[in-house]
């Protein structure tokens, strides 16, 4: 690697962490202005830092790789504290840094009668620190810190409202559900150190780039598998999807941050990084893919019938996950993070835009009590609209370029992956104007006054909804296409014409059923019967979690551990220990009688056996 | 001669300490101990300590034992009454402790008397004059921290004694 | 059977562990708090006759230096012990010495 100057690259994380540390020790006592002023800045200056790093960089051939510290040295494997700057990650790193900051000034208006102001912001500060980290490492094991930690900021944000019950259980779902990832991620790291014998990503890449592909199984297949075993735990795919949705609970930046732009996101970045792995393991591909499919539609589906907006978004980010992986799965990795960055820009916006409706409803969520806000907050109205059409993947908004690039390779792959992702795309498209045709047309259902919200709040959907419009030319796949072997294939304008096709119709569908022909949806429910109550009730996957997994581990736990080793061993144990001292204590007592005839017998005793001693011992001599 | 003299003065010594060990009134066990120490003061002639032997006289059985006779006046104690708890570490280990302790110690002299010689009233004799030279020169610290002990002790018995100043 | 102008000096200190074996009977076995006391002076006579009765074997006078402190130091002791006494004779009304119990258990 040619030496390149220093350029700081610490900053980028550190800039947050700074002002995570200012706010969270004292923020308590200082003004909304003082707080937000450190957030934003800190978020700002990473941003700023970004740029001047890349613009720093220029062309980014090789990867700019800073090394710092040696963390740890034991025995044969090293890590250090390395961070790495390379076109992959520069994508990331401008849509985290770049919408993050959006995000922060939107949450300046949304959290503004917050009693934890300062709490926030200090967390969302954290969070861009560990997603930082997550996207320079260069190490897995320092992405391994940063993936953590954003799983713990995601715990402490979806948990914000600690108040409420069902606040604590989301974040606590969440976090479980991660640890399950996270569990085959570490067994992935293993893996590695016993492999490679290293956690360097340039070694274990060069490594596993000299191996030959695996046909059906291997080691570097099973290190893929693990490693998609850790992204379904973080970028919520089947089966560890089911904590997204719960995670509404948290404050709508939040959802818009952490669970739309960039934490879900976090998993395939992780997969397209490890691309030389995968490359060798087809059958991990594979895997992926269908995976991605399978929650695409699965996830889309339920999102069909949710009633709260939140949760529509929510299913549509899996499903949309699920696109990348997808992507990731046949091998258009510039694809897939083409898509990430586009859905960054309108999945952000949408969940802004819902939280801007949710602020001026005055808290109201529910899809059945909106309507006919058109007219009443037209900004909202228009940004989201914006947002709609991008990830309806029509022409010429941002979402129509990435899902293209995603179903033209699908076909190239697979054609019956095409077809089932062109039926998806209608079932998004369906989904989306559903909402935004409840929410913002008909008559006003509800009770409250709407207004519209504070330009602090509308300017970064202004912007995210430019982004959505022309966001799909940027040129993020030239850019990033180099990194990857794909083949790019032919521009075929039917297959193009079909998923606009259907995207289309979809959205004619939710015209239809819900603006001309209110009472539609109900009568199609109805004649569903069972297989619309399962979708609405989707597919009872918690449910079935509930019952194989969580009320098991509970009874098993109280059975076992509380009544057996708890008690038995335990407190057996310890309050043996007690009786057998106080026992000892008691008889010790009698010692202690507190008459002087006794303690001079003891001494007495004390003299014999001293003298006894003294004689045993051979005499005065 | 000496023979004579250490066998006289010691049963009277040892029939004294019996004595004191076994009379009921506190004030035959002073008179006991009385003897004891007049006794054990010509043994410390015998052994050619005469400073030792006038000091023994002159402030154990001459001062101290007056406190004591004082005190038992003072308290106006009378015969010990008979008891009414057992004390029974005493009871039960006293006298098998006492009877081991004995015959240890009478073993370990025995098995040394070869090595320890005898004496003989002349042998060596101390006054006055080594003790004082010893005492100011090579055991002066400890003169003076003794002279300090005293002074406590006097402190300390004025303050427990006196009647309160209310 | 020794001379009649030589002890051997085993037989002082035979004497002196004798002494002292009476002195630890009185404590153990009697009542009084008084008498008590007088065996442990009782058992300070023995250590002295043992000290001094080294003293002249080994021709030192280091041995007397010795009784001499534990005679001044009995002396401070009988003192303040008697002292004691009479303050525990005020409070409790007893000279016996099982009654004086409180740091029982």
């Amino acid at each position: 690697m040619p030496n390149q100057p220093d350029l700081q690259l610490w900053l980028i994380p550190v800039f947050p962490l700074i002002g995570a540390f200012l706010n969270g020790t004292l923020g308590r006592n200082w003004s909304k202005g003082l707080i937000a002023g450190v957030a934003i800045g800190a978020s700002a200056l990473s941003f700023v830092w970004v740029v001047k790093t890349l613009s720093a960089l220029g062309q980014l051939d090789t990867a700019h790789v800073e090394r710092y510290f040696t963390w740890i040295a034991s025995g044969d494997l090293n890590v250090g504290f390395d961070l790495a700057v390379d076109r992959l990650s520069s994508v990331m790193l401008l849509v985290v840094t770049g919408v993050g900051t959006l995000i922060h000034v939107y949450a300046v208006g949304y959290m503004d009668h917050d009693k934890g102001f300062w709490r926030f912001f200090s967390y969302l500060n954290l969070f861009l620190f560990f997603m930082l980290i997550l996207v320079l490492a260069q190490n897995f094991l320092l992405l391994f810190v940063g993936w953590e930690g954003v799983g713990l900021c995601s715990y402490l944000l979806i948990g914000f409202y600690f108040l409420e019950k069902y606040a604590g259980d989301a974040a606590k779902k969440a976090f479980v559900v991660n640890r399950v990832g996270d569990f085959g991620f570490s067994l992935a790291m293993l893996l590695m150190v016993v492999q490679f014998g290293s956690l360097d990503m340039t070694k274990v890449f060069t490594a596993a780039k000299a191996m030959p592909v695996e046909a059906q199984s291997g080691i570097l297949t099973a290190i893929a598998l693990l490693l998609v075993v850790g992204a379904c735990g973080k970028s919520a795919q089947v089966p560890l999807y089911v904590w997204l949705p719960d995670a509404m609970a948290g404050p709508t930046p939040v959802s818009a941050l952490i669970h739309a732009a960039t934490m879900v996101t976090a998993g395939v970045y992780v997969v397209a990084r490890s691309s030389e792995v995968f490359l060798k393991a087809p059958l991990a591909m594979e895997v992926v893919a269908v995976i991605g499919l399978l929650t695409a539609v699965v996830a889309a589906l339920i999102g069909t019938a949710q009633n709260d907006i939140k949760k529509v978004f929510a299913y549509s980010t899996v499903s949309q996950l699920g696109y990348m992986f997808v992507g990731l799965g046949v091998g258009a990795f510039s694809a897939g993070i083409f898509h990430v960055v586009t859905h960054a820009f309108f999945k952000a916006l949408l969940f802004l835009g819902a939280g801007s409706v949710i602020h001026a409803l005055h808290g109201e969520q529910d899809l059945a009590r909106m309507g006919g806000l058109r007219s009443k907050i037209p900004i909202t109205y228009w940004t989201l609209m914006a947002a709609a059409l991008a990830i309806a993947g029509v022409w010429p908004f941002a979402g129509f370029h990435s899902k293209d690039a995603i179903l033209l390779a699908a076909h190239a792959h697979a054609p019956w992956m095409f077809w089932v992702g062109v039926v998806t795309a209608g079932l998004t498209a369906f989904y989306v104007f559903r909402a935004i045709f409840l929410c913002f047309f008909g008559e006003y259902r509800g009770h409250a006054h709407p207004h519209e919200s504070p330009a602090i709040m509308y300017m970064p959907l202004v912007i995210l909804a430019l982004l959505s419009v022309a966001g799909g030319y940027l040129p993020i796949m030239d850019w990033i296409a180099p990194l990857f072997p794909e083949a790019h294939e032919a521009h075929d304008m039917t297959l193009v014409l079909i998923s606009v096709g259907f995207g289309l119709a979809g959205i004619l569908a939710a015209y239809y059923v819900y603006v001309l022909k209110p009472g539609t949806a109900e009568a199609s429910a109805a004649r569903l019967g069972g297989l619309y109550r399962a979708i609405a009730n989707k597919f009872y996957v918690d449910e079935a979690y509930d019952a194989a997994i969580v009320h098991p581990l509970e009874q098993g736990s109280r059975a076992v551990l509380l009544h057996g080793v708890e008690q038995v061993v335990v407190e057996g144990g310890l309050k043996g220990t007690v009786a057998m001292v106080r026992g000892f204590g008691g008889l010790f007592r009698h010692l202690q009688g507190g008459n002087i005839r006794s303690y001079a017998v003891y001494a007495l005793l004390g003299a014999v056996v001293f003298l006894g001693l003294m004689v045993a011992k051979g005499g005065s001599q | 001669m000496d023979l004579i003299f250490f066998l006289l003065f010691a049963s009277i010594a040892v029939g004294c300490g019996i004595s004191l060990v076994v009379q009921k009134h506190p004030i035959a066990s002073a008179l006991s101990l009385i003897g004891v120490m007049g006794s054990l003061a010509v043994l410390y002639l015998l052994l050619g300590a005469e400073f030792i032997a006038a000091v023994q006289l002159i402030v154990y059985a001459g001062a101290i034992m007056v406190l004591f006779v004082f005190v038992i006046m003072l308290l106006n104690a009378a015969e010990e009454a008979p008891s009414r708890k057992t004390n029974w570490p005493s009871r039960l280990l006293g006298v098998p402790l006492l009877a081991v302790f004995v015959a240890l110690l009478a073993y370990l002299f025995d098995k040394m008397s070869p090595s320890l010689g005898t004496v003989t009233f002349g042998a060596f004799t101390t006054g006055g004059k080594q003790i004082g030279r010893s005492l100011f020169n090579n055991y002066l610290l400890p003169f003076e921290v003794t002279s300090v002990l005293v002074l406590i002790a006097i402190l300390g018995a004025i303050v427990l004694a006196r009647k309160e100043i209310d | 059977m020794p001379q009649l102008t030589a002890v051997p000096l085993s037989w002082y200190l035979i004497l002196s562990a004798i002494l002292f074996a009476l002195g630890i009977a009185g404590f153990v076995f009697r009542r009084n708090v008084i008498t008590v006391f007088m065996s442990i002076e009782l058992m300070l006579n023995a250590v002295n006759l043992s000290f001094v009765a080294f003293s002249h074997q080994l021709r030192q006078v280091d041995g007397q230096i010795y009784t001499f402190f534990v005679m001044v130091v009995a002396a401070a002791e009988a003192a303040v012990g008697l002292a004691i006494i009479l303050t525990v004779f005020k409070n409790r009304q007893t000279l016996t010495i099982d009654e004086v119990s409180s740091l029982k258990n």
